[in-house]
């Protein structure tokens, strides 16, 4: 499939009539699905999303700078992440993919946590096992990261069924791009959640692109709301870009799975803008023309320039917010950076609730053994 | 012969049996345009189009079982698996369907593949892009298993398992893609499978390696030799069937024996190698054989050197097992 055509399906996509939009281009708001936010609201959320982009700059310029191993960021789909996460109630649930860390920072996790996490160290909420972007955050009510595509699906299906059986109101909401809804898990997700009424929100983040591989080559279904179909799961298809839209598709969501109507299969039509993380390099694949359209679509300018009309945000309050992140943001990495590596018995812990004999055995000969010459810390 | 690195090496092995064979056809996560996450399949997209280089929906068990079928109808696939820690959505088509249907057909289908897949630690990757699985596949009878350690194997093992009869997960040790370079002859050839290689001669204490980690055997054997003991390293390059042979004679000329090997130590693949030796030679055993092996913990990300074996590891047990009475 060339370029062309395949930028042809998001500008098409984006224009379709199923797609759900409320901020136009205009900087107005369509009444019909306007999810009614307040100024400090919308203000709120703008903060959020410049500080994750901000987030998101910095840590590709650590990894560039070879002081971290690794990042992957969300550049471009702010609104989709941070606008089904704020739809939530306090007593809903996240289970996450691995490019949600504004919907992680958004619902309470310190991001002191977060950047430990990308050091690995030993304040690092998963204590240094897992790469960079790979946390959890009970505390927010956000699960445990993985790599393996797909495997959130189900389990946030579980989670949101067993919150039914003991008749509690609670929604779990997962994330994944459109490139799991060929995994396996997608497909059990979603026939599990239909079969039991499972109160979940499956939100798709369709980004274009699953690394080099492009949505096209996903499937051969018009759209990936369509899926729902087949398992009795309602789907719609909203503006990824539009914060106020996905607040007001992903709360209709909840309110649906609290109700006892069941489960939504969310498609969110959004870009990754940026690479598919720092081991990749998109120029290879894709052509950079592809952007052009998404320089416009972009979901920060395009709530800037909804703030710039109402007179809600002034370019003072702007700078004085990146100056503020910026120092912030220098702080949190200089301490996370300072900060010890696991200790090395730890390594041992974890893997069960105690240490078996075979354990305590092999932690006792790495302590007393000779170190590795080339830790990375 | 032209310097290659593995990844190279094993994209010409490629390239020559797809030159060759128009059967086999390459599929997998993007192995296309892109030539895989790691270039393995770089420039085989352009030469070959896009339907024998095959960019896959995202889904293992979909990869393994389309392959399984376009084998049983004569195709010869090459997939690939990103990163083996993704493998197990295909390990349901891998184990009861790829290694069972030439026995369970009574010899009538077979479902013969290569399935090629990247493994092992010290890439910073954590639990989830650093696995060395080869045990949970040598364990299911009738796939073979192989892990090259150089380019020069690389390419030669590619080519005799794409010509094998029988399934072959291909495990290509990511550490040393880059990093092992060498003399590659042009055009093809092939290196026998279940060929060990003695790669270094020595009468003290054999140590056994694979992949990345031979050559942090073969470094704890240098270190040695300078301390007098002399070490023999063997490369196993097929895991399964392993080359006995080769095995015993080195173990009954040294009466000594050290497994190395990444993965986990509880039911690796060092467990079947001591079995063996011991109901093979143990009469010619003069220390108890070691494991120096990843431990039984996930693999873990900050402190993954202090995780793997490494020389710094493997030097002390090769001491201490050679002084051994
Ligand atoms: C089971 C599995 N196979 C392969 C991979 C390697 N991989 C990591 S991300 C990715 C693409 C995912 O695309 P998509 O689901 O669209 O999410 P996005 O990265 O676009 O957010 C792949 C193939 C993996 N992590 N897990
Ligand atoms: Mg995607």
């Amino acid at each position: 499939m060339t370029s062309a055509a395949h930028e042809s399906i998001y500008t098409a996509a984006l224009s379709d009539d199923d797609v759900v939009r409320v901020l136009g281009p205009d900087g107005s708001l369509d009444a019909r699905n306007d999810p009614g936010l307040s100024p400090e609201e919308v203000v709120h959320l703008y903060r959020h999303m410049v500080l994750t982009r901000l987030v998101d700059d910095r840590l590709v310029t650590l990894q560039r700078q070879g002081r971290i191993g690794f990042h992957i960021g969300s550049l471009g789909e702010e609104a989709a992440i941070i606008g089904s996460a704020y739809a939530l109630r306090k007593q809903d649930w996240l289970f996450p993919c691995y490019r949600e860390f504004g919907a992680a920072l958004l619902r309470g996790m310190q991001l002191e946590r977060y950047i430990d996490n990308m050091f690995g160290n030993a304040n690092d909420p998963v204590k240094g096992r897992q790469m960079p972007d790979h946390y959890t955050c009970k505390a927010a009510q956000f699960g445990s990261v993985s790599s393996p595509i797909g495997t959130q699906i189900t389990q946030a299906v579980g989670f949101a069924w067993a919150a039914k059986i003991q008749k509690r109101d609670l929604v779990a909401l997962t994330y994944f791009g459109e490139g799991a809804t060929s995994s396996n898990e997608f497909h059990n997700g979603l026939n599990f959640a239909g079969v039991f009424k499972a109160p979940t929100v499956f939100l798709c983040r369709n980004n274009g692109w699953a690394i080099s591989v492009p949505t096209e080559r996903q499937t051969a279904s018009r759209t990936f709301a369509e899926k729902g179909v087949a398992y009795g799961v309602p789907g719609v298809r909203v503006d990824g870009n539009d914060l106020f839209a996905v607040i007001a598709v992903t709360r209709d969501a909840i309110r649906r799975a609290s109700a006892g109507e069941g489960p939504t299969l969310i498609e969110a039509i959004t870009y990754r803008m940026g690479g598919h993380s720092t081991s990749d390099d998109p120029t290879r694949y894709r052509d950079k023309s592809l952007l052009d359209p998404w320089a416009d679509r972009d979901p920060l300018a395009r709530i800037k320039r909804y703030l710039d009309k109402q007179g809600w945000f002034t370019e003072a309050e702007e700078q004085k917010l990146r100056t503020e992140i910026d120092a912030r943001l220098r702080d949190v990495v200089e301490a996370a950076e300072k900060t010890p590596a696991p200790s090395l018995e730890s390594m041992f812990d974890d893997v069960y609730a105690s240490l078996p004999w075979h354990l305590r055995e092999q932690r006792a000969e790495v302590l007393a053994g000779p170190r590795a010459p080339s830790a990375h810390h | 012969m032209t310097q290659m690195n593995m990844v190279q090496a094993i994209n010409d092995a490629l390239r020559i049996a797809m030159r060759k064979d128009e059967r086999v056809v390459v599929m997998g996560e993007d192995v296309g345009k892109v030539g895989g996450v790691f270039r393995v399949t770089s420039g085989l997209y352009d030469e070959f189009g896009d339907a024998r280089v095959v960019d896959t929906p995202l889904s293992e068990g979909g990869i393994i079982g389309a392959a399984v079928g376009m084998a049983l109808y004569g195709m010869i696939p090459v997939p690939e698996i990103q990163f083996s820690d993704f493998i197990w959505p295909a390990y349901d088509q891998i184990v009861s369907e790829v290694a069972k249907y030439r026995y369970r057909s009574g010899g009538e289908y077979t479902s013969k593949m290569v399935i090629r897949t990247p493994v092992g630690g010290g890439i910073r990757g954590g639990h989830y892009h650093s696995q060395h699985p080869e045990a949970q596949f040598i364990h299911v009878a009738g796939l073979k298993v192989v892990c090259p350690s150089n380019p020069y194997d690389a390419k030669g093992m590619l080519l005799a398992s794409i010509a094998d009869p029988d399934p072959v997960l291909f495990f290509e040790p990511k550490r040393v893609y880059r990093a092992a370079k060498g003399d590659v002859p042009e055009g093809e050839y092939t290196v026998p499978l279940e060929s060990a290689a003695v790669v270094r001669e020595g009468r003290h204490v054999t140590v056994i390696a694979y992949g990345a980690m031979l050559y942090e055997a073969l470094d704890a054997a240098q270190k040695a030799a300078e301390q007098g003991i002399e070490a023999e390293v063997v490369d196993l390059r097929t895991l399964w069937p392993v080359d006995i042979e080769t095995i015993i004679a080195s173990v009954k000329r040294t009466g000594r024996l050290i497994i190395v090997h990444e993965a986990p130590k509880t039911c690796g693949f060092g467990s079947e190698l001591v079995s063996l030796v011991c109901e093979k030679a143990f009469y010619h055993l003069e220390a108890p054989p070691v494991r120096v092996t990843g431990y039984d913990t996930p693999f873990p990300y900050t402190l993954e050197m202090e995780y793997l074996p490494l020389s710094h590891r493997i030097l002390p047990a090769i001491l201490d097992t050679a002084r051994a009475v």
